[in-house]
């Protein structure tokens, strides 16, 4: 091998080993650029900051007319679910026997709510919605759950605001948390 | 007529293996020896005499099909009955899961068209010329990839199992075969590129510490993983068991996170956004988190734990005679290989180690095999799966003693199989 072929062959190698952390050049040259107007037109995601927000606003009223048209027919005329997900009530309940999770009484964040109707709602249109309507019906959404008053108007900063009931219910993995003993002979009964 | 021309010839061919096929169809496919199907019980097994020794089956009097009649492979019509299994009367199919018949099949490997699926939205038709996945957030250069662009890195195929986390769920009614019970489980043959490569090609900043991924489906489903498995064996995959992705999996591209839950290894994958947190989708806020007793409830729970199921004899299947039986399942880790897989033909009293099947490989299906001899009396069976961090699968008793009714996720209980006197295998916790 010629030495200096022997040279880029070396320079291969070490970018492989990734052994320069802020390397100026791609180490394969594979893929394009991506541009801000093409980041900003496929990033939909909202975290629970709210970061990411569009521009814009909704009513109760408002979020209800686009409430009844579009999500009552699964999620029911007062979000107590059908075909869709019950939406509202069960607070308090988390704790029990029957437990409900709805936006109400389990999402730990109020983005989290207008991030998932944009991408994923109604089902059988997504990305339909306006973001005036998204954050109507976001509105309401929150209004039946009793976290937002019937006159009020949600925005990116009224939404990122809500502070959710069960926020502070969220633990991490504790996981191995169940033990077998193990048992090879003269095992108990099983229960 | 009195001599029949080729054409004809080959439609009496093509009827006489239509009657067998549909005679086929009574006897429910599979009967192996002394273990059949309880459709096969219920059917007359009036195997065509004139097949029989001593005379010369009718297959053997006529040439079989010509080349080319399938472009495309299918299994023998005798097997139409091992499909995947879906549930009836949902209310809804765009939001919903089909489970692997895994009493049906021998091995690790399930087959593509045999598969679990779990979709959100439904399966989208994406064509693969127009597809794009983007990366962007914190790295330093965000780049826009084609399916072509992947192709180019560096490739690697690795055999991992996936599955998801809800399999089963913590409450009755607790389901009759292995394929209700677990069938959210395949494992397959992966091809793709290692994550680690793509996410270094953008140049990740030091404030990197998720990666946000999105699907192209009609849910844009969204699960962020943390930066430590994105750089150890994250895998973007394009194939799957040597052909391409078949779009339930995810055609043209999908995330493969080895013994992460099923939700997170998005299908249809059209953009990853490099982050300091976790976006708190939907999906791993409001769904895939696992609520206690007390009202918490656990967010970020990932791993898989070791887990294991006999898949013969198994629930549904019927031991036609006393005598040797070969019990034979299935284990698997989301932490790492199987160590050891221990059965017990005693309702627990007593356990003893069964063989695993070479090679063992890491956070991939495991098959292990016991001789046995069933002496005619009522029996319960069942396995349980030891992982190379020495973790033991728990009974379904000591999870909900810890976890409760409503866990909902991560249930990796035993699962007892009743063997009845008559030879009918049951669920022996329903």
């Amino acid at each position: 091998m010629p030495t200096r072929e022997l040279f880029v062959a070396m320079l291969v190698l070490v970018g492989l080993a990734g052994a320069t952390p802020a390397r100026a050049q791609n180490t394969f040259g594979i893929g394009r650029p991506a541009t801000p107007a093409e980041i900003a037109g496929w990033n939909l995601d909202i975290d629970r900051y709210g970061d990411n927000l569009p521009p814009g606003s909704g009513t109760v009223s408002h979020g209800h007319e686009v409430f009844d048209q579009q999500c009552a027919a699964c999620h029911g005329a007062k979000g107590e679910g059908g075909v869709g997900d019950r939406l509202v009530g069960g607070q308090g309940t988390l704790a029990t026997e029957k437990p409900v999770r709805t936006v109400g009484s389990y999402w730990p964040y109020a983005p989290t709510l207008f991030d998932y109707i944009r991408r994923a709602m109604p089902q059988n249109a997504p990305q339909s919605l306006s973001n005036e309507d998204v954050y109507a019906v976001s509105a309401y959404i929150l209004n039946l759950n009793g976290l937002l008053p019937a006159a009020a108007t949600l925005d990116a900063g009224t939404l990122s605001a809500i502070k959710m009931p069960n926020r502070a219910m969220f633990v991490g993995d504790p996981r191995p948390d169940v033990k077998n003993p193990d048992c090879v002979t003269d095992c108990p009964a099983p229960k | 007529m009195t001599e029949p021309t080729d054409a004809d010839h080959v439609h009496a061919v093509t009827s006489r293996r239509r009657l067998l096929r549909e005679g086929g169809a009574l006897m429910g496919g599979a009967v192996l020896g002394g273990l059949a199907s309880h459709a096969a019980l219920a059917a007359p097994a009036e195997a065509d005499a004139g097949n029989l020794p001593p005379n010369i089956p009718e297959w053997m009097k006529a040439p079989g099909e010509p080349m080319g009649s399938q472009l495309y492979g299918t299994p023998s019509p005798f097997e139409k009955g091992v499909v995947k299994n879906i549930p009836k009367d949902l209310p809804q199919y765009f939001s919903a899961s089909g489970r692997t018949p895994l009493q049906d099949l021998d091995g690790i490997i399930t087959p593509n068209g045999l598969f679990y699926e779990r979709h959100h939205g439904g399966v989208p038709a994406i064509d693969p010329a127009q597809h794009r996945l983007m990366l962007h957030g914190l790295v330093d250069r965000p780049l826009i990839f084609t399916m072509e662009d992947l192709r180019r890195f560096p490739s690697q195929s690795r055999i991992h199992f996936l599955e998801c986390s809800g399999n089963p769920v913590y409450t009755k009614p607790y389901g009759k075969t292995a394929s209700d019970l677990v069938g959210l489980l395949s494992c397959a043959e992966w091809t793709g590129v290692s994550l680690k490569l793509v996410l270094q090609e953008a140049g990740l900043q030091k404030a990197a510490k998720w990666v946000v991924a999105e699907g192209a489906d009609a849910a844009a489903l969204t699960r962020s993983i943390p930066i430590e498995k994105c750089l150890d064996d994250a895998m973007l995959v394009y194939s799957q068991n040597g052909e391409r992705l078949r779009p339930q999996q995810g055609y043209p591209l999908r995330l493969l996170l080895p013994g992460f839950e099923g939700n997170m290894n998005v299908k249809w994958l059209r953009r990853l956004r490099v982050a300091a947190e976790p976006t708190y989708s939907r999906e791993e806020t409001s769904k895939y988190t696992d609520l206690m007793p007390d009202g918490t409830a656990r967010e970020f729970t990932f791993y898989m734990e070791a887990k294991s199921i006999i898949t013969r004899p198994s629930g549904g299947q019927q031991l036609n005679t006393p005598g040797f039986h070969e019990i034979s399942g299935i284990a698997w880790s989301g932490h790492g290989k199987i160590k050891r897989v221990d059965v017990s033909v005693d309702d627990g009293k007593s356990w003893q180690e069964a063989k695993l099947q070479d090679p063992v490989l890491t956070r991939a299906l495991t098959r292990f095999r016991l001789p046995w001899h069933w002496d005619g009396q009522p029996a319960v069976i069942q396995s349980r799966a030891i992982d190379e961090t020495g973790y033991v699968q728990p009974t379904l008793a000591e999870l909900i003693a810890v976890r409760g009714d409503n866990h909902f996720y991560h249930n990796n209980a035993i699962w007892p199989w009743r063997i009845a006197a008559g030879g009918e295998v049951t669920n022996a916790n329903a």
